[in-house]
């Protein structure tokens, strides 16, 4: 019983595994050894298909836009979604009731059905003055904003039962030393929140960096503004019979790197983030 | 202080509910509007035309086959996710009796999960490459080896969705793995010991006992696992031939969507499409979790 346990356990290990190894060792081969026998090992290392794909394939400044884009929709996911779902949490107001709804309701919204007047909405804003030219299409400003409006759902969905369950009387106390909401609300209700603001974060970070949908959409254009998912996709899709195989691997390579380590570091964390996020 | 308080409300709630409003709540309720003109090309003015979309849909041979390839995958991948995750779950916690875990039980779990933190679209150029048709992919080169001649899932029609299939099922199913053990781990272990001394098997135990325990989590799983596959974009998009091809043969909802409006300009028309989604999407949610519930009362 045992063996075969770890019969079945062993067998989609590989099945999960060893499609990631053949693409780190396609990453170091030459182009004949590639498309030579697939499972061979490669003569010599060769690290210039990584130099290649860094530089001429455009994958840092993917990488880079990529980080750029979700630090900035993280944060401000983060800041307004906790603000908000504090306000709704802890406030009795006119109305609350259903701001929290037509939040919660964004959580059954499949992007597709927004995604043509979406498209339109962020072209109109490029026109506003002032602001338009950081927040209109191909820019970076208006990929973040609707990244934050998106994860507004489950972030104020999620912060609004955390911050119901937490105990009243560290507030009272501070509003009785005469303190403001503001003040409390950064200094004392965010830092208790921590456990819960930490789930949440790791859930938007990797939902925004996996995001496909929407930078290609409001992206369209300006290739120097593409963010990882979009580079990759296109050296992919648009890779001909004379493509640089080497350098596609070593993009492939490059892009799941950082995740295995993230994923190494962070595994515990990112597994309650993700499974808090299931059960939405 | 009243009157700070009120400011402070507002003052929290301003940025956010405006963002919410400009990018989620405007666009759907524009997206239902839209679906009734034929809106065609960026600066054409729309015309009313009632629900000619939907009727001109239900003609439509390319959205009908998409339509049905979605309600494939949500018929198989649930089911398929969810079997696998539960069998490794319980191989992986043993039978509850002992309590005694797998060696490597922990690695296990981390290399099964591994794959749901990667981007789907990664998972998806990765696919494309093992199962290339020539002789040189992944899958390929140990059959042409062998003496076979090469397969080329993604070029044959009968064959590509179920590699769409696969991968989806392949990505999914660690985090059902962790899920659903974490679930396992939750239940009192007297249960399984009190079943155990009734003489109760390894496999009666994880049918009487586990899985109606773990009712509610795999419950919450399918629908989320359905809502995806009506959901499917990224690895039709970047895996397949053509965008959902070839011919068509794995072609889904909302690829159709992002192809009408953004290749051919029909903005009118894949509002009209996002519509439909959304309704089968709806529907589906609120068929899986009225009929469970049902279920549950006759149970008790």
């Amino acid at each position: 019983m045992a063996a075969l346990s770890h019969a079945v356990l062993l067998w989609w290990a590989v099945l999960v595994t060893v499609p990631i190894v053949w693409t780190f060792l396609a990453s170091v081969k030459s182009e004949r050894e590639i498309f030579g026998d697939a499972w061979s090992l490669p003569a010599s290392v060769r690290l210039d298909n990584w130099a290649r794909a860094w530089q001429q394939a455009h994958v840092g400044r993917y990488m880079l836009n990529s980080v750029v884009v979700v630090a900035c929709g993280t944060a401000g996911t983060m800041l307004l979604g906790a603000m908000a779902a504090y306000v709704l949490a802890r406030y009795r107001f006119r109305g609350s009731r259903v701001v929290h709804a037509l939040f919660v309701a964004g959580l059954a919204l499949p992007v597709y059905l927004v995604l043509t007047p979406l498209f339109f909405v962020v072209r109109n804003t490029g026109a506003l003055p002032l602001v338009g030219p950081f927040i209109g299409l191909n820019t970076h400003g208006g990929l973040v904003l609707v990244y934050v409006a998106f994860s507004l759902p489950f972030t104020v969905f999620f912060l609004t039962a955390f911050f119901r369950t937490l105990p009243e009387t560290v507030a009272e106390a501070a509003f009785v030393d005469g303190a403001s909401h503001t003040r409390v609300f950064f200094q004392i209700m965010l830092p208790m929140a921590r456990p819960g603001v930490v789930s949440v974060t790791i859930f938007n970070v990797l939902g925004q960096w996996n995001q496909y949908q929407l930078p290609l959409v409001l992206l369209p254009s300006d290739r120097d503004r593409w963010v990882l998912t979009q580079g990759i996709a296109d050296i992919s899709t648009t890779a001909g019979y004379d493509a640089d195989w080497g350098a596609l691997f070593a993009a492939l390579g490059m892009a799941i790197l950082p995740m295995i380590v993230v994923h190494a570091l962070l595994q515990g964390q990112i597994r309650r983030g993700l499974t808090a996020g299931a059960f939405k | 202080m009243n009157h700070h308080r009120r400011r402070f409300v507002a003052g929290f709630l301003a940025v956010p509910v405006t963002l919410y409003t400009v990018y989620v709540l405007s666009p759907c309720a524009q997206a239902l509007v839209i679906a009734l003109t034929d809106w065609r090309g960026v600066n054409a003015v729309p015309r009313f035309v009632g629900v000619d979309n939907f009727r001109r849909l239900l003609g439509d041979e390319v959205f009908l086959r998409a339509a049905g390839h979605n309600l494939l995958l949500l018929a198989l991948v649930p089911p398929l996710t969810i079997g696998l995750a539960l069998l490794f779950a319980w191989l992986l916690t043993g039978d509850g009796t002992a309590r005694r875990t797998v060696r490597g039980a922990g690695l296990y779990r981390v290399v099964f999960f591994f794959p749901q933190v990667l981007a789907v679209v990664l998972v998806a150029v990765l696919f494309r490459q093992i199962l290339r048709p020539d002789g040189n992919g992944m899958l390929n080169a140990p059959l042409t080896a062998l003496g076979f001649a090469p397969v080329g899932p993604l070029a044959d029609t009968d064959l590509a969705l179920w590699a769409v299939l696969f991968v989806l099922v392949w990505q999914a199913v660690g985090f059902y793995v962790v899920l659903f053990s974490a679930g396992i781990a939750s239940i009192p272990r007297e249960l399984f010991e009190a079943a155990a001394i009734d003489g109760a098997g390894g496999g009666r135990l994880f049918l009487r006992i586990t899985l109606p325990l773990l009712r509610d989590t795999v419950q919450a799983g399918w629908v989320y696992l359905g809502v995806a596959a009506l959901d499917v974009f990224a690895v039709v998009w970047v895996m397949t031939a053509e965008h959902g091809g070839p011919d068509h043969s794995t072609t889904v909802m909302a690829a159709e969507v992002y192809r009408n409006a953004f290749h051919y300009s029909r903005f009118g028309y894949a509002c009209a499409m996002g519509v439909v989604l959304f309704v089968i999407t709806t529907g589906f949610a609120v068929l899986v979790l009225r009929l469970t519930r049902r279920e549950r009362i006759e149970f008790r």
